[in-house]
């Protein structure tokens, strides 16, 4: 059992290398240019010239898919980075100080909480306009609360801790104890929902590029590639299948590598209540 | 008990509060001029006149510090008037009651399906652990959630519409019409059921009073169906229920695929266009639903779980 | 006629590790209306023992022997008949009140079905045979308790409702489960009066299973010591309490506090290791190079069965050692 999903963390990890060298060598490894529209080749299916086939506009759907990754890779990590920066700095804050940071921040939280996390992000995208740069504030503004209850739960459980004591009576101050004690042992939680996390940011900015949010044509980005093909249903359907395969792969391989370290970092937190499923 | 829920509603009062200061502060911050789109939306973009959008500014209260124009509008909300919509000029209200029952439907389909898929994949899943049963169903749970819902929703199309011509893409009114949305939904929030209801199920088959309970005699069937059942699904619900948010989310993308006459829909036009009062509305009101899931979600909790409600005596 | 006959059982967990016997090859029999006490230390096991009869344990364990009930050999029953015998003929007390009652259902519920499967009453009836018997165990206020949930009751009237649940089938044999483990002098003897109470009650039969000498002196008629899998002193109670004749069996009655609390030096080995020889080797203050390669057969002296090469039967030097006599617990 065990080895079997080492056998699927390590696909995962293999998948997400993969798609790094795809959106570092881009350049390199694309056939055609992703943007270079050729009208006689319009809808053609897959074949030797274009492995995926071409879209409306005649262009190369597989380098168009290549070229996407960087964009997809690039808004998953960012705001996979800044909301678990955003996360652990009031998690620990709240779980710190206490009492009446800890309400204030807590409450903040379950405002954010409140609604559907799509929904405000695609509030917030909409009404600050399209560019990916807001697509990725939007969600990192909605993604940062999960990081900040496990932190704040990791920290009142260590807090009374005797090490702590230890270090504070060697007169560290409070941002040392911190950064230098608490961090070290909430990374573990923080880093598995990350690489979730990361998996989960990329399907929601698809989610709103399919909208018409987000980067604007000629880019290429998956979900608005999922749009354009939408017209296209029936008369060419590799429109719509070979960009939503690669979100799939991508999200399955994240989901994988997270699946893995959580085995490897502490199974223990396989019980966890946020963990489950 | 009592004291518990009227907790829970104040909370809710202070959170749906919250929401929509933090909604009106985004509208504020947004690029654009809310005078402006009222003035084009009423009289055109060519006859604009800055006296007109001047005019408009100050009827519509514009031009007062933001904190007060909250107020105006928290006062008009609570008396149920929210504005008129910019798109067509009716009563926010009136555009929210009419599109609801719609979401509502499709949300409450969709709870359907998933359960139907759901809780039979997770329980036989967790009676026949690591058999082929059980590794089909997690890895169909594993798909169903890294799939794009939307790519899910083009591909049955695909399939169901296009290629099979069984159901309709579009529509409103017949049960044919929101198979193909409700299962879109459903699958996906199956697939994260499924799995939660797999692992409690394990953690319950593990616990001392089923190895009473099978001492006593008594069959798997009988075993899993009466003794387990009720004790692994106490957790799932709570869970459940905040996967119902997901949903929610859901029907935004799904209804503007499908063309489905609700909230989401609703709120995507909106926010494209602009309009301010309907995207305020919309957004409170996905708020409240949610809030109001939750609290459900936990009374119902504590009504199954005879430990939280009979408090231990002495 | 034995009631229940156990014969070269050997029960194997397949791990990761490799293959954990729990059990080896161990012979018994109790017979009707006689209680047999099994005693040894945690993971020696015992309990291992009494759930391979049942066959309640986890689908990686292997059941290799006979276990023969009544004439029918267990092992070899299909599950539909298996549970049939369960509750029925062979009723369980498990360890641990806390966690063996279903926390959502109430305690009438969880009694009433015993009875509705195996004595196949109406539910009105089932209902008052369940007052009936918890009051005959001392629930006094039935009624109340049968309508509330196990987390309202104290444990003690936890055990005494799994009791009641063990033997509201019937059963010609009861199996208890370290019945005894965690509890202070008091509710020991609480246990001790229940287990007696139930077995003069329906004249069945009981495996006791216990670390505690002392429980196991008050109730049982037989005693067999298990070490690491294996049954190394087998007897009459009185006898291998008081005069035992394998050295662990005498180590046991050593490090009984009012004894002086003599402990045996070493630890059990790990269930994995399957040297032949004998397994308490390491810790045996007599034993020699003999002892520790060759494969050791079960002797008899005097009614007592004894699996070791050097027994001295006037107890001589080992009870020198270890000092003389034993006294029950009270009550």
């Amino acid at each position: 059992m065990s080895v079997f999903k080492n056998k699927l963390t390590l696909i995962g990890m293999i998948i997400i290398l993969l798609l790094l060298c795809a959106a570092i060598f881009a350049p390199v490894l694309t056939p055609h240019n992703p943007n270079t529209q050729c009208l006689s080749q319009a809808l053609k299916g897959p074949c030797s010239d274009y492995p995926c086939g071409t879209d409306e506009f005649g262009r190369c759907i597989f380098s168009r898919i290549i070229y996407g990754a960087r964009v997809s890779l690039a808004i998953g990590i960012a705001v996979t980075a800044v909301s678990a920066a955003i996360g652990v700095v009031l998690g620990m804050a709240a779980g710190y100080y206490g009492r009446a940071v800890d309400e204030i921040i807590m409450r903040i939280v379950d405002i954010f909480l409140a609604f559907p996390g799509l929904i405000l992000a695609l509030v917030v995208a909409g009404l600050l306009g399209p560019g990916i740069g807001n697509v990725m504030l939007a969600l990192a503004l909605v993604g940062w609360m999960g990081y900040a209850r496990v932190v704040r739960g990791t920290v009142l459980a260590e807090k009374e801790k005797e090490y702590i004591e230890t270090a504070r009576s060697l007169g560290a101050n409070d941002l040392y104890i911190m950064f230098r004690h608490l961090l070290p042992n909430v990374i573990a939680p923080v880093i598995i929902m990350a690489s979730v996390g990361i998996g989960y940011a990329i399907l929601a900015a698809a989610g709103l590029s399919f909208l018409g949010l987000g980067a604007q044509p000629p880019t290429a980005v998956w979900g608005s590639m999922l749009s354009d093909g939408k017209t296209y249903l029936q008369t060419a359907p590799h429109l719509t299948i070979f960009p939503g395969l690669a979100i799939l792969v991508t999200v399955l391989a994240f989901n994988f590598l997270g699946d893995g370290l959580r085995d490897l970092l502490d199974p223990r937190l396989k019980d966890k209540a946020w963990n489950r499923g | 008990m009592l004291n518990y829920i009227s907790r829970r509603l104040v909370l809710l009062l202070i959170v749906v509060l919250g929401v929509t200061i933090m909604t009106f502060a985004l509208m504020n911050l947004a690029p654009g001029d809310p005078a402006e789109m009222i003035a084009m939306a009423r009289y055109g973009l060519e006859n604009l006149t800055v006296e007109e959008v001047e005019h408009i500014r100050i009827s519509e209260g514009l031009d007062a510090p933001v904190w007060i124009q909250y107020m105006h509008w928290l006062a008009h909300a609570l008396r149920g008037d929210f504005g008129r919509s910019l798109v067509t000029g009716d009563p926010v209200l009136q555009e929210i009651i009419v599109r609801a029952p719609a979401t509502l439907m499709l949300a409450l389909a969709s709870l359907i399906v998933s359960l139907l898929i759901a809780i039979p994949a997770g329980i036989i899943s967790a009676a026949k652990q690591n058999s082929l049963l059980d590794y089909l169903a997690r890895s169909g749970a594993l798909l169903g959630a890294s799939m794009p819902n939307f790519w899910l929703a083009l591909l049955l199309i695909l399939l169901f519409s296009v290629t099979l011509g069984w159901l309709p893409v579009f529509g409103y009114g017949e049960l044919r019409h929101i198979i193909l949305p409700a299962v879109t939904l459903g699958t996906g929030l199956a697939a994260v059921s499924t799995r939660l209801i797999r692992s409690s199920m394990l953690e319950v088959l593990e616990q001392d009073y089923i190895t009473t309970a099978r001492a006593k005699g008594l069959r798997e069937g009988n075993i899993i169906s009466r003794h387990a059942f009720k004790n692994a699904f106490i957790p799932v619900i709570t869970v459940i229920g905040l996967q119902l948010g997901h949903l929610l989310e859901g029907t935004v993308i799904v209804e503007s695929i499908f063309g489905w006459p609700g909230l989401g829909k609703l709120l995507v036009d909106s926010i494209f266009a602009r309009d301010y009062a309907l995207i305020q509305a919309c957004v409170l009101l996905f708020a409240v639903f949610f809030v109001l899931i939750n609290l459900l979600v936990d009374i119902l909790y504590v009504y199954l779980d005879p430990r939280i409600r009979y408090e231990k005596k002495g | 006629m034995a009631l229940l006959s156990i014969r070269n059982l050997t029960t194997i967990f397949n791990c990761e590790e490799g293959q954990l016997k729990a059990c080896s090859n161990v012979s018994l029999d109790i017979n009707p209306g006689q209680t047999l006490g099994i005693i040894g230390e945690t993971g020696c096991g015992k309990s291992v023992l009494g759930m391979s009869v049942l066959r309640l344990l986890p689908a990686n364990a292997v059941i290799n022997g006979q276990i023969m009930y009544k004439n029918q050999d267990l092992l070899t029953l299909p599950d539909k008949e298996m549970c049939k015998v369960r509750g029925s003929e062979i009723g369980f007390l498990p360890q641990s009140p806390s966690t063996s009652l279903n926390p959502v259902l109430s305690i009438g519920e969880q009694l009433t079905e015993g009875l509705q499967l195996h004595r196949g009453m109406i539910k009105e009836k089932a209902r008052i045979i369940a007052l009936d018997i918890l009051r005959s165990l001392g629930l006094k206020d039935s009624a109340r308790t049968s309508a509330e949930y196990p987390h309202q009751l104290s444990g003690g009237m936890k055990q005494r409702v799994l009791a009641a649940i063990s033997i509201s089938g019937q059963p010609s044999l009861l199996i208890a489960d370290e019945p005894t483990k965690g509890l202070d002098a008091v509710n020991r003897i609480q246990v001790v009066d229940l287990l007696r109470q139930l077995s003069r009650k329906t004249r069945a039969s009981l495996l006791l299973i216990t670390h505690d000498l002392k429980v196991a002196a008050a109730l049982c008629d037989e005693i067999a010591v298990m070490y690491s899998g294996e049954i190394v002193e087998k007897g009459p109670a009185e006898q291998v309490l008081n005069n035992p004749l394998h050295p662990y069996t005498q180590g046991l009655v050593a490090s009984l506090p009012e004894r002086g609390l003599y402990p045996i030096p070493g630890h059990s080995p790990g269930l994995l290791d399957d040297s032949p020889g004998c397994r308490f080797y390491s810790r045996c203050p007599i034993g020699n190079e003999k002892c520790k390669c060759q494969p050791i057969i079960n002797r008899e002296v005097d009614g007592v069965h004894v699996r070791c090469l050097y027994i001295d039967q006037s107890g001589g030097a080992q009870q020198r050692i270890y000092g003389r006599g034993f006294q029950s617990e009270a009550g």
